[in-house]
This record gives C-alpha cells, structure tokens and sequence, in this order.
C-alpha cells in the first residue's frame, strides 16, 4: 500500500565526542540535533542542506550503522534504540544504502556477482544455484548484462558500478533505501539515467525513499517532500511543491536562489548567504542561522525557533517569508 | 517499467586467475632484476626438492682420506669433490645442496608464522581500536626497540640453542612488521564505503574482517612476506654462527661457516662457499620482493 508509514524518526540526536587534546575537555559536536521525520511505502523524501548539516549522520542512522544518542527511530512498528539484537538484525535488512562514491562502495576484490550475493548468503539459508539466479536476475533488473557477473569492479564506469550499487541494496527486498548523494559523483548525462532507474524501481517494489542530496535540481526530479537542513537541524519541511514554489525559511530561499536555471532571460533574485556554515561544536545562540540570516532581529540570538506550521510547510523560523 | 539499456556491445574483457596473473606477470617481468631474481629463486627450491638427486654424496658423509680438500680447479684438488671438503673430509657442495633444504625451510616456517599471527594481531589492532589497539600495539613497539638480533638471541638463549627455537625467536622479532602493516592497511580499508556497506547488509564481525577487509590488505603483506624470507634467512644463518641455530652435524648454511672459522686462513673454500650461497640467495630473494611491490603496489601503477 503506499502511502503508509514504514519509519518513523522522533528527535532523532546524534552526539559526537570530540578529543581536542590530552588537557583540554572533550567537546560535544552536535551532528544531528532532533529530526522528526517520516518515511512512507513508494514516496521520497528528499533531505537537503549544504555540507556538515547533519545529512551523512542521518543516513548513518537510518540505516543503523550507528545508534542514536536520543530520540527515537521506529521501523515497522520496532524501536530500533531499544530493540534486541536478533531485533535489529531483522530490522537491518528492511533498510539499505547507496552511497555516494562507487568507485568506494564496491569491494574491490569481490566479483560483481558475490557482491550481490553476499546478502543473501549472510542472512538467508537459500542455496548456491537459487543465490546466482536472483544476482542474475537483478543484474537485468538494473539494466547490466548477464556477462558483468564475473568481473570485477575496476572494470566498469561509475555509471555501472552505481547500478550494482543499487542491485545490492535491493537483493534483500528491503522496503527502505537511503540513497546517500547516490548521483553527485556521475555525470550529468549519467545522472539522468541512474534518477529514472532509481525511480522504476520505486514504482516496481513500492519503495520508501530517503535521498540525501545538495542538488536541488535533482531534488526537484525525485522528491515527494522536502525536509531542509542547517546544522544538525531541520529548517524547513514540506512538499515539494511546496517548498520550490514557496520556501518559507530565509536558509530554504537562498539555497533555492542558488540552483542555477538553464533560461538567460529569467529575473533571478539571487540571495548570497556571508560567511561560513558555523562550527557545530560551538553552534551560535538562539536560531543557529541568525549570523548568516538577511532578516536576523534580536529576538533570533536569544531563541532557538520551534518548527510551525506555516502555509503547509513546517518552518522553524520567526520571520519567514509569506505569500 | 521502461527498458533503460546501456551499451550493447558485448563485454568480453577476460577475468578470473589467468587475467590477474598476466597482468601481474606484465607489471614484474618489466624489472629485469625481479626476472633473475625469481628464477634464482625457483632453482634454488628445485635444488632443495631434489637433494637427494643432484648432490654426489650425502651431507654428513665422511671421507677421512680427503681432509681438508680443495676445490677441483686448485692442484690437490679432484672432481670428486668440486668445491672440495672440510676439516672432517665433508664434501661442500653436498652439504650447500642440503643446506638450501634448511634454508628454504627456515624462511618458510618463519614467514608463515609471523604472518599468520601477525595478520591476526594486526585485524584485530585495526578493527577494534580502542584499548585493544594500544595494547596490541605497545607490545609489538617494545618488541621493536630491541636490535632484533639482539633480541632472538636472548629468546635462543632463554629457550635452548635449537633451530626449532631460532626460528621462533626469529619469527617473534619479525613479528611487529606485520601487525603495524595489517593495521595500517586495516584502517585505511575501514573507512572506505564498502566496509559500511557489508555492515549495513548484516556481514558478522568475523566475515567482515577475514574475507571483506583482509583480501583487500594483502598486497603490502606479501611484499614484506618475500622480503622478511631473505631477513629470516640471514638471522637464521647468523644465530646458527653464533651457535645458537642449528647445531652441527646439520649442514645448516650458517653452521658451516661457524664450523670452519678456524680454517680460514688455510682453506677458503670452506668459509667462501657458504658465505656466497648466503648472499646469492638473499640478493636473489630481494630482487624478486622489490620486483613484487612494483607489480602490486597500485601507487606505483601506471593506468
């Protein structure tokens, strides 16, 4: 049924430790600082931000490679933070990734075929023959020929090697994928097609999406709703129609206003954000985007704005645009 | 759902063994040295295989009427005995042709162990981090603040004068080399995306670190494998010299020239002979590991 809630993230936090010499105390770097968020059967949902906006740690989270320091994370109807180990390796195959870099995601030294078969031989009983046909099978699936099964990584495009990618987060049937920057390493003329690939399947096996990128362009293609991120938190969270006709948030408006448009006679309002994303290990006071924000008062250093709802959109602002 | 199909033409690029092995075939045989040093190397191991075959007489076989014989090309000297005999009548080139069986043996076990378990430390070193890390990691650094002839010969001298014994002194002072590669190669393999990607499809920690992350370290390790064989051959002969190896009758490379120190003023041959075998072996042995990091270190790859 699509449609229907397969995660659910509540404040999800994540805390990193950071060492910062044998005499000085260690610091807290808040990678991720309360994200709720959900995921639903055949729907994407898009997370966007520029780079240490706590995009990788959430996927990082998702997928269960890490726990979280608070908050909650519902697979199913599981928590994953409480859940016992046989539990969460249960859970583990409900969720794959696609990374970024497919020149890394591959094990150089596995043939393409028991890469896509190593899922099933670690977590299923089924047999040598039955394993080789699925791998054959999902080979096609991703539109490789059945002749890649014997090499190796270093013999195929980064275009290929991320459709293998793909066909090993899929060989477990999970019902989500988190597609981390699954495109930003290819080509432009790649891209497209590994976008309407990504998008077949989600169609095919009802797939929930969570895409992490920073093209917006991209975004725009394949995304149902949008969640916008600045430091460790979500700014600004709505459909995409929503959010590319009408951003709320100052942060969401300037990130739009920096895609480029490929039409040489559109007024473009461009806003240039100053200075630098600041460090999370000592975030500014009240709204973290008050040094950087056009429309900063005083009310923004001293609060850290809760998200509302606003047009549609849930926006964690005190001063967002309206139309 | 739409057929998106990519190129049609047919990828017919050869896999498997026989492709790696002419790869890497192309990438040693481009250094002449690697080339005589590897079939130095396969003759010396066919020489130790068929001892029994090549060598005239046997290794302990006395022959009192010829004490002290000199090789054939000097007057005295007879074709019985080509590089002539020791003080007991021995003849030289039998016990150099068995003493390659010691040799070969001695780098071998040496090399073996010390991987075996030096692979293990290292995983474990790299995989867990931590306070099993530095554990792991200051005994080896103690291990390798002493010299480490030194140290095997303290390890000999604590456990009996054996060859059994020197080669286990000699494989723990090796030991340290490989858990610091093995750790290093493990972390910089951890961080790549594909470790994360076993894990996220449910690889157990075993699984994880023997068969995704090993296989993927192995190129340093053997070059240090090949080149620690010649290290294991030198200590071993040098402990065997000092008494502390094999003990005689064993035509041990090292012993003999320890046996005829005495005689090195009147006979040369019998100090000269092993002497060269020593050497042509370790220099042969390092060709072939400097030609073998050249055909697997992929920074030094061209393409």
């Amino acid at each position: 049924m699509s449609g229907e809630v397969v995660l659910q993230a509540v404040d999800l936090k994540r805390y990193y430790e950071v060492d910062r010499g044998t005499f000085k105390k260690p610091a807290t770097l808040k990678a991720l600082d309360g994200a709720s968020f959900t995921l639903k059967k055949g729907k994407t949902l898009a997370i966007v931000g520029e780079s240490g906006c706590g995009k990788s740690t959430m996927a990082r989270l998702v997928t269960m490679i890490e726990t979280p320091t608070s908050g909650q994370l519902i697979i199913g109807d599981e928590d994953v933070s409480h859940a016992s180990r046989s539990t969460r390796s249960r859970l583990h195959k409900k969720v794959q990734i696609v990374f970024q870099d497919p020149y890394g995601s591959l094990n150089p030294r596995q043939k393409i075929g028991h890469s896509l078969e190593e899922p099933l031989l670690v977590n299923t009983s089924m047999k040598k023959a039955e394993r080789r046909e699925a791998a054959l099978k999902m080979i096609r699936l991703v539109g490789l020929r059945p002749e890649h099964y014997d090499r190796y990584p270093h013999m195929f495009s980064g275009g290929q090697r991320q459709r293998i990618a793909v066909a090993r987060a899929l060989m477990l049937n999970p019902e989500i994928i988190v597609l981390d920057e699954p495109v930003s390493a290819l080509d432009v003329s790649i891209q497209a097609q590994i976008l309407n690939l990504i998008a077949d399947l989600q169609q095919r096996f009802d797939l929930a999406y969570m895409f992490i990128s920073h093209d917006l362009s991209v975004v725009k293609h394949i995304a149902d709703e949008v969640m916008v991120m600045y430091l460790g938190k979500p700014v600004e969270t709505g459909s995409r129609e929503n959010i590319f006709a009408r951003p709320h948030h100052p942060y969401t408006r300037a990130l739009l206003s920096a895609t480029p448009v490929a039409d040489p006679f559109r007024n473009k309002e461009r806003i240039v954000l100053r200075g630098e994303l600041p460090s999370p290990i000592a975030p500014p006071s009240g709204c973290t985007f008050h040094p950087r924000c056009p429309s900063m008062t005083e009310k923004c250093t001293q609060a850290s704005p809760e998200l509302r709802e606003i047009e549609g959109c849930m926006v964690a602002c005190y001063h967002p645009k309206t139309y | 759902m739409a057929e998106t199909t990519i190129e049609e033409i047919i990828d017919d690029r050869p896999t498997g063994f026989k492709a790696v092995l002419s790869e890497f075939w192309s990438y040693f045989s481009e250094n002449r040295g690697a080339v005589i040093g590897l079939f130095f190397f396969i003759a010396i191991v066919l020489i130790a295989i068929f001892a029994d075959f090549i060598a005239p007489h046997a290794p302990n076989q006395q022959y009192r009427e010829a004490l002290l014989q000199p090789p054939f090309w000097q007057t005295g000297g007879e074709f019985r005995f080509p590089l002539g005999t020791d003080a007991i009548g021995r003849d030289m080139l039998s016990r150099l042709i068995y003493g390659s069986r010691y040799s070969l043996f001695i780098g071998c076990i040496v090399v073996s162990v010390s991987l075996i378990v030096g692979v293990i430390l290292g995983l474990i070193a790299g995989f867990f981090r931590g306070k099993t890390d530095t554990f792991i990691m200051r005994i080896m650094d103690v291990v390798l603040a002493f010299p480490s002839l030194l140290l095997a010969l303290v390890l000999v001298a604590i456990l009996g004068p054996s060859l059994i014994n020197a080669m286990i002194a000699i494989a723990i002072v090796q030991q340290p080399h490989y858990v610091r590669l093995t750790r290093a190669a493990v972390l910089s393999e951890m961080t790549k995306d594909y470790v994360t990607a076993a894990r996220v499809i449910g690889v157990k920690t075993l699984r994880l670190m023997f068969i995704t992350i090993l296989p993927n370290c192995m190129a340093p390790l053997i070059v240090q494998a090949a080149l620690s064989f010649s290290t294991a051959i030198l200590d071993a002969a040098a402990l065997g010299f000092l008494g502390m190896g094999a003990q005689p009758p064993t035509p041990e490379w090292g012993t003999m020239l320890a046996e005829a120190r005495e005689f090195i003023l009147r006979a040369w041959w019998v100090v000269t002979f092993p002497g060269i075998a020593i050497l042509t072996t370790v220099l042969a042995i390092n060709l072939m590991g400097d030609g073998l990091r050249d055909a697997l270190d992929p920074k030094l790859k061209r393409s």
